[in-house]
């Protein structure tokens, strides 16, 4: 059943179009990686989507609801929450604040204070600070925790993994498991091929503001990958392009 | 014992500063927005006391009844209609809207009620007093001014830190786009800082009103005294605007004791210290309105 569907949506940055016409969509209980270069248009993809950049061209169908004019804070409300790029945690704040402000829409559901400190006990323990002294991990986590916090049917995440240690990228991609297990969808934007393959059940990959490949995980060859992440063959050990 | 009765006076002066200036800090805060009009809006709080008084008479005192709630009200829709539409307009809009805004409701005071001095009577509270020492008296108005400023403002932060509202608040003051990304209508928001920032600049404008005389042209100097307290004590901090408006409060007061005529110049020059030597501000090591 489908939960998202994007028709023919183009994105605009003034002249710039950093997404060409794109179709896409997303079914209930499944997780979706989004892969691509820097610059490829994967959070121009998820800003069309929560809500930030409003489409020139094409709808957005949320729910069967056409939701292309709604306002972020509103989606929210409906249930699509994004995790951004870099966090953007209320750095003033404290850590628990962070989380009470995600409630904001008092939409109902399993994830509470309790429940995000359950899931990521470290957090619970610098409930107390403000977020801005936290760790890049703990950050990352406060900040997929505040998400919970709306009760989201569609959480999208923005490169969780983004300047991370592996040890801290596996726990926060350990709980993504135990949040689906909850029946949200997820829309996980990745640099991180590896990590994000491993939990989807489907993956697009993005090159220059169009899709280039897509398909099952399993499906995917390395090589296939990285020809649609750098627009040219390169071998599988060869490092980033940009 | 002179100069601690000028201290005590500068005090009892600087609650009234606080209150003037704390909506002023709040607006700021939450959505970058420098109300030029702020000083005017108290005044015009001033002006629809006197009508109310002309019409229904009475003690000036029952008018805060019905111009907090007015003056709130005002700048629910202010925001709605005149201030969102300014922020969408870039940096310089919200500048000059409010600056015009200051203009227009300087000429429509001039042009109602004349240029002339005028003042709320409240009777004998206003020359009443209460002995300290043998040589300090504290006037009863002034008094009661200060008390009611600083619960206004211990209980604006008690609003911010202990209310979903208030919270919602800080977070937009904090970060805008994570804000709405929370689900956090920025347009309610921002609608309710300026509703309070109208209602307390009201109480303020009143109670400067039955201190001294007022005229249509009084909100400039008032937002300047605003602007200093605010920026003495640190931006977008409320203890900061309370401990800015004592400090102003005090050095006006000190430099009318060394000579009558210097007491604003005194208050200028601390400001201009501060903004020279500790340009963020007395208070402002973490952004109290976010704690
Ligand atoms: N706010 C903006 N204003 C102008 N151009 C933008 C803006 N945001 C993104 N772009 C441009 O749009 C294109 C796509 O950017 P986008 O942020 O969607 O890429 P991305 O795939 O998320 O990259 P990264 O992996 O670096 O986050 C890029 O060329 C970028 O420079
Ligand atoms: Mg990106």
């Amino acid at each position: 059943m489908t939960l998202l569907q994007l028709e023919g949506v183009t994105g605009y940055y003034g002249h710039l179009q950093a997404l060409q016409e794109l179709n896409l969509s997303v079914n209930r209980g499944e997780i979706l990686a989004v892969l691509g270069a820097n610059g490829a248009g994967k959070s121009t993809l998820l800003s069309l989507i929560s809500g930030e950049l409003h489409p020139r061209e094409g709808r957005v169908f949320y729910q069967d609801k056409d939701i292309t004019q709604l306002a972020p804070h509103l989606r929210v409300r409906e249930g699509i929450a994004l995790v951004p790029e870099g966090r953007h945690l209320f750095g003033t704040l404290s850590v628990e604040d962070n989380l009470r402000s995600g409630a904001s829409t008092r939409r109902r559901g399993t994830w509470s204070l309790d429940a995000v400190y359950e899931l990521f006990p470290f957090v619970a323990a610098r409930r107390k600070h403000r977020a801005a002294v936290l760790s890049g991990g703990e950050q990352q986590a406060v900040a997929i925790g505040r998400a919970l916090m709306s009760n989201p049917s569609l959480l999208l995440l923005d490169e969780v993994s983004l300047g991370l240690a592996p040890v801290i990228i596996r726990d926060l991609y350990a709980a993504l498991g135990r949040i689906t297990a909850e029946g949200t969808t997820l829309l996980v934007v990745e640099q991180n091929i590896t990590e994000a393959l491993s939990v989807a059940n489907y993956a697009i990959c993005l090159l220059e503001g169009r899709v280039v490949l897509e398909g099952k995980p399993e499906s995917l060859s390395q090589r296939e990958i990285s020809q649609a992440y750098f627009g040219h063959d390169l071998g599988p050990s060869s490092k980033a392009a940009s | 014992m002179i100069w601690v009765n000028a201290v005590i006076q500068g005090l009892l002066l600087g609650g009234l500063y606080a209150i003037f200036a704390c909506g002023l800090s709040l607006m700021f805060g939450v959505m970058r927005l420098v109300n030029l009009a702020h000083g005017d809006m108290g005044v015009l709080a001033a002006y629809f006391s006197i009508i109310l008084i002309e019409h229904l008479g009475g003690n000036p005192l029952w008018t805060f009844a019905a111009v907090i709630p007015v003056a709130a009200l005002v700048g629910y829709f202010l925001q709605r209609l005149l201030f969102d539409r300014a922020l969408d307009g870039g940096e310089l809009s919200p500048l000059l809207v409010t600056f015009g805004l200051s203009i227009i409701i300087e000429n429509l005071l001039q042009q109602t009620f004349g240029a002339n001095d005028q003042s709320l009577n409240i009777g004998a509270l206003s020359y009443q007093s209460w002995k300290v020492t043998t040589d300090v008296y504290v006037g009863r108005l002034n008094v009661i001014i200060f008390v009611i400023a600083v619960i206004v403002i211990i209980g604006l932060q008690l609003f911010l830190s202990k209310t979903r509202t208030g919270l919602a608040l800080r977070a937009t003051a904090d970060n805008r786009r994570a804000a709405s990304l929370s689900g956090i209508n920025p347009k309610r928001t921002r609608s309710i800082a300026t509703a309070i920032a109208l209602a307390t600049v009201a109480i303020g404008g009143l109670f400067l009103a039955m201190r001294t005389s007022f005229a249509p042209t009084s909100g400039s100097s008032d937002l300047l005294f605003a602007f200093e307290a605010v920026i003495i004590g640190g931006l977008g901090s409320l203890w900061g605007t309370l401990i800015g408006g004592f400090a102003l409060g005090v050095a006006q007061t000190i430099g009318s004791q060394i000579n009558p005529a210097d007491g604003i110049l005194i208050g200028d020059l601390v400001f201009l210290a501060v903004l020279a030597f500790r340009p963020q501000g007395l208070l402002s090591l973490r952004s109290v309105i976010a704690r």
